[in-house]
């Protein structure tokens, strides 16, 4: 189809609109468009952002007017050693578990990209997690890690005659086990990203290499890695964030005693739900989810530099 | 151009065992990684009494657990309100997200690069952030423990603008400018011209909203303290904790929740696999 000359005046019926110009014309269907879309956007996107900042300042508990108190949520969340247990586990579950996703969503992705015999099925195998609920999910694997006769693994770990773990009860072990779990119900979706990325790769580049004797070896390190960089750093950055995030898993797996054992799994977010709709200190809660944001951004914006820039 | 099959696997002639390894270590790790979904609805099928006994196999089979737990009509009514409000958002993202990632890619006017970037921006507002002030708004106006209190905050989202932008831009002028030309107005152009030739991008995001929501758990827990109004998860949530310690109810709980999702995936394999590739890669 070849780009026809518009006129630039359209002769529509002879009221005020049939005499605007297209570019006004545009102009009033854009903003037509736009107006309900922005509408929301302020009221249930800016004006919450802007409210959560002024709340952190307050210290607002639903029963009371809201008061003005400066910086003194920040002053007492800083000083709190529980805010720091929190900041350990949170850091935790990203340090541990972002490295642990990517490797081994990429390892599987590597290898099922070249598999062809029952590759959607395996593929299938990897994927279903990620359709399942957190929530539903987080049941299932608390009683996997329950003590002996009813738990499963500890049930397979007696086969090898491995003793029997206390797992969720345990401070030490409560946090690897819930992240195991934020792991496997995220793997999925990191492995179908990278099996797309891995695709978009010509396999002129591959062949090229191989016509020049690469190994292996040397066109994975030379040629898919680095060509990889921009699926790699999207999940990075994706996985960061749901590990910074993590709520759903911690909440139903130790709901007895949420971020238990000893606040040892506790993360921010789950700090954030109990200070605000459990105690009701909406203020102080709210400035907490201003140092959660600030901790986002922070970790995205590093990640995204040095990432780039490397 | 050989017989290419459909995954475009490399000559690997070479390292046949290796690959004969690789293939049984991928396939293990599959295997694994189903092993929960296959306990749960194992046990799903136990009664009390087996329990205990870990074979994978029911020895003894049983519906009992899912008449017992369908019987009280609570699960029923979670399922509903979880259909129902994924299906709203769904719907809403799918109209309002395009039609504004529609206006920012095709239409010229002042502001449009600003509206973009404020839109743009509330991506990195995580919604932690929003739940306090979102309650608030909620309990002013009665929405705590209704269905409009759930699903308002994502009517429309900025992922959903960003992605269908991406492909609007691909549509080529010359087929709007046609329509113009024959006299649609602009809304129509949108709704009958463009609309049709993205619809892969709306299928993935159709599958994204829907799948976010009907997992979602944070805000409807936060939202909702009558039982009659939770959600699905929330819903299974509180009677796993109610159920304690009897694991096949818990299991048979988590089974229902997990079903529809499990027997959509089957139907729309490709769709949905190829509807996450495409949001991942492209949003």
């Amino acid at each position: 189809m070849t780009a026809t000359t518009i006129p630039r005046r359209n002769k529509g019926p002879g009221s005020v609109w049939g005499k605007l110009s297209i570019a006004t014309k545009q102009t009033v269907w854009a903003w037509a468009f736009l107006a309900l879309p922005l509408l929301f956007f302020t009221v249930v996107r800016f004006y919450p952002t802007l409210e959560a900042f002024y709340l952190s300042v307050t210290d607002w508990d639903l029963l009371s007017e809201a008061r003005f108190i400066g910086l003194e949520n920040y002053r007492r969340l800083f000083a709190d050693p529980a805010f720091w247990q929190v900041f350990r586990n949170t850091f935790a579950y990203l340090i541990f578990g972002t490295p642990i996703a990517i490797l081994l969503s990429f390892a599987v992705a590597y290898y099922l990209d070249r598999v062809t015999v029952l590759h959607g099925f395996i593929r299938a195998l990897y994927f279903l997690p990620y359709l399942t609920t957190a929530a539903a999910m987080a049941w299932v694997w608390r009683w996997f890690y329950q003590p002996p006769p009813i738990g499963v693994i500890n049930s397979l770990l007696a086969v090898f005659g491995i003793p029997a773990q206390p797992f969720l009860r345990s401070v030490d072990q409560a946090l690897p086990a819930i992240m195991v779990t934020s792991i496997w119900a995220h793997l999925g979706f990191q492995i179908i990203i990278f099996m797309a990325g891995l695709r978009a790769i010509p396999t002129s580049y591959y062949e090229a290499a191989r016509v020049d004797g690469l190994g292996e070896g040397a066109i994975l390190t030379r040629i898919t890695i680095p060509l990889l960089k921009p699926t790699t750093v999207f999940l990075v950055i994706f996985s960061s964030i749901g590990f910074l995030r993590i709520f759903d898993q911690v909440y139903n797996m130790t709901s007895n005693d949420p971020g238990g054992p000893l606040n040892s799994t506790k993360p921010l977010v789950l700090m954030i739900y109990q200070t605000a709709f459990s105690s009701y200190q909406m203020g102080y809660a709210a400035a907490q989810t201003v140092v959660l944001f600030t901790i986002l951004f922070t970790i995205s914006m590093a990640q995204l530099w040095i990432l780039r820039s490397r | 151009m050989s017989a290419v099959p459909k995954t475009p696997a490399l000559p690997y002639a070479m390292l046949r065992p290796g690959r004969i390894v690789a293939w049984t270590v991928l396939f293990l790790g599959g295997i694994v990684m189903v092993t929960p979904l296959l306990y749960m609805f194992s046990t799903s099928l136990k009664s009390a009494g087996q329990v205990y006994d870990l074979r994978l196999i029911p020895a003894d089979p049983t519906l009992a657990n899912y008449i017992k737990v369908l019987s009280d009509g609570r699960f029923m009514r979670w399922f509903f309100n979880s259909v129902l409000i994924a299906t709203i958002v769904t719907l809403s993202c799918l109209f309002f997200d395009s039609l504004v990632a529609y206006t920012l890619a095709k239409f010229r006017f002042p502001g449009r690069y600003v509206v973009f970037l404020a839109i743009l921006s509330t991506l990195m507002i995580p919604t932690e952030m929003l739940v306090i002030p979102w309650y608030l708004m909620a309990s002013k106006f009665g929405w705590v423990d209704t269905y409009w209190g759930i699903a308002f905050p994502g009517l429309m989202t900025a992922f959903g603008v960003f992605l269908m932008k991406q492909f609007f831009e691909t549509v080529p002028d010359d087929f709007l400018e046609a329509a113009r030309i024959d006299g649609l107005n602009e809304f129509a152009i949108w709704w009958k011209v463009a609309l049709p030739l993205v619809t892969p991008a709306l299928s993935a995001l159709a599958i994204f909203t829907f799948l976010g929501n009907w997992t979602a758990f944070f805000w409807p827990l936060i939202v909702t303290t009558d039982q009659s109004l939770y959600t699905l998860p929330v819903g299974l949530s509180s009677f796993a904790v109610e159920q304690s310690i009897q694991w096949e109810q818990i299991m048979t709980g988590a089974a229902l929740a997990t079903i529809p999702t499990l027997l959509i995936f089957l139907f729309f394999q490709r769709y949905i696999v190829r509807g996450v590739m495409l949001a991942g890669v492209k949003g």
